[in-house]
């Protein structure tokens, strides 16, 4: 049996595990392959698992089962309850949770070599740098998930103009404190300074970023827990998990970047923070140039509008999430399909809190894959749509952003509703979006709005549409 | 036969996991961002070796172990919670037949058990 404990059998299964984690990923390239590729990647897991216990082991077996007992008694229910319109705060905990592994595996590692002492400088490097990357995405995560959960107030919250000065000089306090203890320091003080620092970074990161800009944010702390589970793979010379933490790196990197090109806002802008400020200000300025008047509807004329259109599309946002709306969406598609309505929705790359969310709930609630279309492919054909129903969504049908270049959204790609023979909105009220601008859109002569609650409007659409 | 030192090994398997990762995930539609992301929350879960590694090690402390007992919930969390609502959401962009929506429970379960395992 000794074979099993061979080195080189076991960095064989590291292998394995992390071809297996690629071909996983691979199939998530459509959605039939999908399912399968996902297990493809658990089975990874379970190999890369198994090879780690097969290593010498002083026996803590004990602890072992315990952690793992205590893991899946919380991540199994939560996983199998957790609703698809809670996903965003999901996934941030998990981030946070990931980062906070990091950078207690890390703090472990400190104490048992007696504060890094005779290890090389750069396994001591890679473990400072996973304590700090790991703490930043553990503190930062869990405030986005308390502001997706509405525990903290979801409009920023900052120090102002020092903010960047504070930011900065937490993180020069963790490097301050690393570079003291890779050059030789091994009091446990400093090390524990790093951490608060990187906390209290992590902290004024995300605190002062507002609601909308949640996908960027999600995106991007799953990019920090990546790349510090690879900075641990290096420090602890194990193949499967710089393999696995790079490539959640280039994953979250990838979305973080898309999710800000999608809002047309760099990505020192959006850590810079507060969106609401500048919005709020331009806002001001982009009502006095419509004094136009808003058209309201009822769900009867909507109904009737939409019972003779060949071609409907619904542009889904944040409002129909909230509202759960996405069942009698789906009902009301039905609906209108029966009618030989041709329906599809267009999906706008941040609708919602974090990358794909509507695509989720639409899936939750049945709606074939190919109807839902992303905005490139959405935008040609608005042209021959006779009616787009705008659920919930705002900012992202706004065209003040092609149209005004004083717009604080201004070359933000949008979904082009407007282009389409007219338009129902489905909102609360007048109130403006997240990022506080006036859309234009709703003083179109196009335009029809039908306040109320987007579940609410949408059954009641779909109950006058049976009767007609 | 000259070796390569550990760290410059590993330092190829980090630039070259990086290339492919970005090779790879740039495929994904942003129709599956979503669990894209859920699964990799589940990948990134695999710092739970380092916290069996370490805990196996001689030498812990009382603190020590308890910090990394936490480190292995935190991990398992992360690997069995990311599979098993990755395989829940997955299931749902599956659904292309007609059986009612709670046909996708039943799926939902028969991924738990491989989760579970882990």
């Amino acid at each position: 049996m000794s074979f099993l404990q061979n080195q080189n059998f076991l960095d064989v299964l590291y292998i394995i595990a992390f071809a297996l984690f690629i071909q996983g990923l691979r199939g998530l390239s459509g959605p039939t392959t999908a399912v399968r590729g996902n297990r493809i990647a658990a089975v990874g897991m379970v190999i890369a698992v198994i090879a780690t216990l097969l290593n010498r082991n002083e026996g803590n077996w004990g602890l072992i089962v315990l952690g793992v007992a205590l893991g899946a008694a919380i991540g199994v229910p939560a996983a199998r309850q957790v609703k698809m319109t809670a996903m965003p705060q999901m996934v941030a905990l998990f981030n946070g949770v990931g980062g906070g592994a990091v950078f207690l595996i890390s703090w472990g590692e400190f104490r048992l070599t007696h504060g890094f002492a005779h290890t090389a400088t750069y396994i001591t490097v890679s473990s400072l740098f996973a304590a700090i990357v790991g703490s930043v995405s553990f503190w930062g995560s869990n405030i986005a998930f308390g502001k997706l959960q509405e525990i903290i107030p979801g409009r920023p919250i900052s120090f102002g103009s020092a903010q960047q000065i504070v930011n900065l000089v937490l993180l020069l306090l963790a490097i301050a404190a690393g570079a003291d203890i890779a050059a030789g320091d091994h009091s446990e003080a400093i090390f524990i300074g790093l951490l608060v620092s990187a906390a209290l970074l992590g902290n004024a990161v995300v605190l002062p970023i507002g609601g909308a800009d949640m996908p960027v944010v999600i995106s991007m702390l799953n990019a920090f827990t990546g790349l510090s589970a690879a900075a641990t793979g290096i420090a602890l010379n194990n193949p499967a998990l710089i393999v696995a933490g790079m490539i959640v790196g280039a994953s979250g990197s990838i979305l973080t970047n898309l999710m800000a090109v999608a809002m047309n806002r760099s990505i020192p802008a959006i850590i810079a923070g507060g969106f609401g400020g500048g919005g709020a200000v331009a806002g001001a300025e982009g009502a006095g140039e419509h004094a136009g008047t808003v058209r309201s509807t009822t769900a009867a004329d909507a109904a009737i509008q939409l019972a003779y259109s060949n071609r409907v599309v619904i542009v889904p946002g944040y409002g129909m999430a909230v509202a759960q709306a996405q069942h009698a969406v789906r009902e009301l598609t039905k609906e209108l399909e029966k009618r030989g309505v041709e329906v599809s929705y267009a999906i706008h790359p941040v609708a919602g809190r974090m990358p794909g969310h509507m695509n989720v709930l639409l899936a939750e609630a049945d709606v074939p894959y190919d109807q839902l279309k992303e905005m490139e492919e959405a935008n040609p054909e608005f042209q021959r749509t006779d009616v787009s129903l705008v659920i919930g969504a705002n900012d992202v049908t706004n065209p003040a952003a092609k149209n005004t270049p004083s717009s604080p959204i201004y070359g933000m790609p949008i979904l082009e509703v407007s282009d389409s023979h007219s338009v129902i909105v489905i909102k609360r009220s007048m109130n403006p979006g997240f990022a506080g601008i006036e859309n234009e859109l709703y003083y179109d002569p196009k335009t029809e709005m039908l306040f109320g609650d987007a579940k609410s409007a949408v059954s009641e659409i779909t109950a006058e549409l049976a009767q007609i | 036969m000259i070796l390569a030192s550990t760290l410059t090994t590993n330092l190829s398997i980090l630039v070259l996991a990086g290339f492919i990762g970005f090779v790879v995930i740039s495929k994904v539609p942003n129709t599956l961002h979503t669990p894209l992301m859920s699964g990799t929350n589940a990948i990134h879960g695999i710092v739970l070796l380092g916290g069996l590694l370490i805990v196996g090690l001689s030498g812990n402390d009382a603190f020590n172990k308890v910090i990394l007992v936490i480190a292995i919930a935190f991990g398992t969390i992360n690997i069995v919670g990311g599979f098993l609502v990755t395989d829940r959401m997955l299931e749902m962009f599956k659904s292309k037949p007609k059986p009612p929506p709670d046909a996708g429970d039943g799926n939902g379960e028969a991924g738990d058990g491989k989760g579970g395992a882990s």
